[in-house]
């Protein structure tokens, strides 16, 4: 046993070096300064140089053209043709319509309830007798509700949707079996309500990030099948020849989740210890292999093609998916460190998770040098300006993930709310904030309809944002002096739930603030979707992207 | 083409493979043949009773159950490190990741009553002054009257206690506190067999 264990071990540790190696010698060598034509494959013939941004007011989308072209970096538009693409991406998005509106519809009703749990739940943190008579209503029951909610209700959901449409466009090929996905919206949401209504009468696996109960876990292996099956037989249909890079995250992600799902949630396979190590190769493994892919994927479309320019390099963006999938998959157990489990598995962990280096700079340098020189355009984009913020958040909270991981800086986390922290500096301030963008490209596709109410959008974005940054820092704060009481065993423990109420009282507050952005996304979005709203005379939903110097052409 | 098409989607399905050899499967081998700690003694009925209600209300998001080395643990009296062997009876595990409360894996022998127990769960503040802690009054009946020798009574501070009648444990809440006073993992450490 022992020998074998070490074998693999070595064999683990010196693939993660081997790839570090690589990543060092091919950005100092220059391997990755432009990458091919494949980086093009989401843009139409003559369409690099030309923005598309669906979200925009006609009046932003001139200022954006104008930003984009006073750019250095900005390539030379092409000369435009005729608008033979255009009508195949409206076919395009036709064939996706139902099951991606129902998903994105669904998403956004879950994201509110998770998000007034979450206040809720915050807020009793603090003001511990609040809402204590009913069980229904205690922390210890809505607090993995609102886990729950927005990780398989609002982002899972929303990433689905997303990637969805991505497929079709991407590949350019109609979405295969449509009416599959829709059904396997259908078992979702079931999943979900029957979930819900499990946990809040008790009803539960007992396990973080896997409460709800096995017997139906089944909806969601059925329903994400559903979803998973059209994804994969539009790939092998696909017209297209070249798999962008959003394809290989989003074909890989519907293999991996339920994979990662059915295994952990397998009942009485596990036991003791080995229960909680399971527990956190999937808990961190949804993140990495699910949601993080999902959010990816969309960054890795929208980025460039909002920009009508190309992402930085190709084959960058190849070794990130395949340093993500490799290192990814092996960091949970940094989460049991000092725990009572082999010390050789955290140690592998705690490896993998350094090593989680190499895929997000490969990432950053993609998204981040594609977006240099344009930070402009976030004024007129609001895609852009979600989509972008998502992806540095993504850079931020993943190079603090690896720093985390290492047993020093472990200490002055581990059990504290700083965790929390950085949980949600994630999930919201990466994932969330991708999929906020995404909805705002895609849904006026979709609906032929533009964002009625421009406003309505910043207000979204800036709630969003200000929460998101008190609810980080404080509660990282709150957390390291928690952690700095704990760590100390002269200081009563009491000490150390006393020196944090201060910074969950501020995290009420971000938290609330991000909450009535969902409420002001939520309004907004039905506004869209039931037409309301003042009706401009120039709507940006012409498949043909704007031009420069000849704006209004085609429409 | 199929083969083209579908090749990442076969390697990257093996790297998860890969990944599940490593933290799963070989972590189930190891421990799979695992003795429980000597000393250990599988819960009563009672107290399995009541480690349902402690999963059932999510008392694990609060308070971890892993005395660690990395911690001055022992110097709070929270009990020596613990290893796997102390595990073997527990499903689901409920190591926990949060420490918003005490760790409890030794407050059976740190706390062994039962009547601070029920005091504790009805209303932290009336014994834990600063406590965050959730009250738990629906494991509670208020009553008039209650049947000396049946009835388990609460006993509360002065600001805390019912102006009339009394508070008396439902059977959840006594099933739980057997749970808390079963936690006891003070005997000595099994050696560690992991490598």
């Amino acid at each position: 046993m022992v020998p074998v264990v070490g074998l693999l071990l070595v064999f683990a540790f010196l693939f993660s070096i081997g790839g570090l190696f690589l990543l060092i010698w091919s950005i100092s060598t220059g391997q990755f300064s432009m990458g091919p034509k494949a980086a093009e494959v989401i843009f139409d013939e003559d369409e690099v140089g030309h923005p598309e941004e669906p979200a925009a007011t006609r009046r932003q989308n001139e200022d954006l053209l104008h930003a984009l072209a006073a750019s250095e970096r900005y390539p030379s538009p092409s000369a435009k043709e005729d608008d033979k693409e255009p009508m195949l991406r409206a076919a395009l998005d036709d064939a996706a319509r139902k099951p991606v509106l129902a998903l994105l519809l669904s998403s956004v009703v879950w994201l509110l309830l998770g998000s007034v749990i979450g206040l809720i739940v915050s807020y009793k943190l603090h003001a511990p007798d609040t809402l204590t008579q009913s069980e229904l209503l205690t922390f210890g029951r809505l607090r993995p509700l609102h886990l729950s909610l927005v990780v398989y209700g609002w982002v899972s959901m929303a990433g689905m949707g997303v990637a969805l449409w991505l497929t079709g466009r991407i590949l350019k090929t109609p979405l295969h079996r449509p009416r599959w996905a829709s059904a396997g919206c259908l078992l979702w949401n079931v999943g979900l309500a029957a979930g819900s209504i499990a946990l809040l009468a008790g009803w539960t696996d007992g396990v973080e990030w896997l409460e709800f109960p096995w017997q139906l876990d089944v909806f969601f292996v059925v329903g994400g099948a559903c979803i998973g099956v059209p994804i994969l037989t539009t790939i092998r249909r696909r017209e297209a020849r070249h798999l962008y890079v959003s394809i290989w995250y989003i074909g890989a992600s519907f293999v991996w989740f339920p994979f990662l799902f059915a295994v952990a949630n397998w009942p009485k396979l596990h036991f003791g210890v080995q229960h909680g190590v399971v527990n956190w190769w999937f808990a961190h493994n949804v993140l990495g292999l699910w949601i993080t892919p999902l959010g990816l994927a969309a960054a890795y479309y929208f980025i460039p093609k909002v920009l009508g320019k190309p992402i930085h390099s190709y084959q960058l963006s190849l070794l990130g998916f395949w340093a993500l999938a490799l290192f990814y998959s092996q960091v949970g157990l940094h989460h049991l460190i000092g725990g009572p489990v082999p010390v050789w598995l955290v140690t592998l962990s705690v490896v993998t998770s350094v090593m989680m280096i190499v895929p997000v700079v490969a990432v950053a340098i993609n998204h981040h040098m594609t977006t240099v020189g344009h930070f402009r355009a976030l004024r007129f984009s609001p895609t852009l300006a979600f989509v972008v913020t998502g992806a540095v958040m993504y850079t931020l909270v993943s190079l603090q993930g690896s720093l985390h991981s290492f047993r020093t800086l472990n200490a002055v986390m581990h059990f504290t709310h700083a965790t929390v922290a950085h949980a949600h500096f994630g999930v919201y301030g990466f994932a969330s904030f991708v999929m906020f963008g995404s909805f705002y490209f895609i849904l006026p596709r979709l609906t032929r309809w533009e964002w009625p109410y421009p406003w309505l959008i910043r207000a979204h974005f800036w709630l969003a944002v200000l929460g998101i940054v008190i609810y980080v820092v404080c509660l990282s704060v709150g957390g390291f002096l928690q952690a700095r009481k704990l760590l100390d065993g002269n200081e009563p423990f009491m000490q150390s739930v006393v020196v944090t109420i201060p910074y969950l009282i501020a995290r009420t507050v971000g938290g609330a603030m991000m909450t009535v952005s969902h409420f002001i996304f939520a309004f907004h979005v039905g506004a869209l979707v039931l037409r309301h709203g003042p009706r401009r005379s120039e709507a940006p939903l012409a498949y043909v992207p704007a031009r420069l110097g000849q704006q209004g052409a085609g429409r | 083409m199929t083969k083209t098409t579908f090749g990442f989607i076969d390697a990257a399905l093996a790297v998860l493979f890969f990944a599940t050899l490593m933290l799963v499967v070989i972590p189930s081998a190891q421990l799979a043949n695992l003795q429980p700690a000597k000393g250990l003694a599988p819960y009563s009925d009672i107290a399995r009773r009541g480690r349902e209600v402690y999963i059932e209300n999510g008392c694990v998001y609060c308070h971890s159950q892993q005395p660690s080395s990395h911690f001055p643990d022992e110097q709070r009296g929270w009990g020596r490190p613990s290893t796997p062997a102390d595990y073997v009876y527990d499903y689901p595990h409920l190591l926990g990741t949060m420490r918003t409360g005490p760790d409890l894996f030794n407050i059976g022998e740190r706390q062994p009553s039962q009547e601070w127990h029920l005091a504790h769960l009805y209303q932290p503040r009336a014994v834990s002054p600063g406590s965050i802690m959730p009250a738990y009054p629906y494991l509670f009946t208020h009553v008039e009257a209650y049947d000396e020798g049946v009835d388990v009574v609460v006993k509360l501070p002065e600001p805390y206690a019912p102006a009339h009648g009394a508070i008396v444990a439902n059977a959840d809440a006594l099933a739980l506190v057997a749970y808390l006073q079963a936690l006891d993992h003070s005997y000595p450490p099994t050696a560690e067999d992991a490598p």
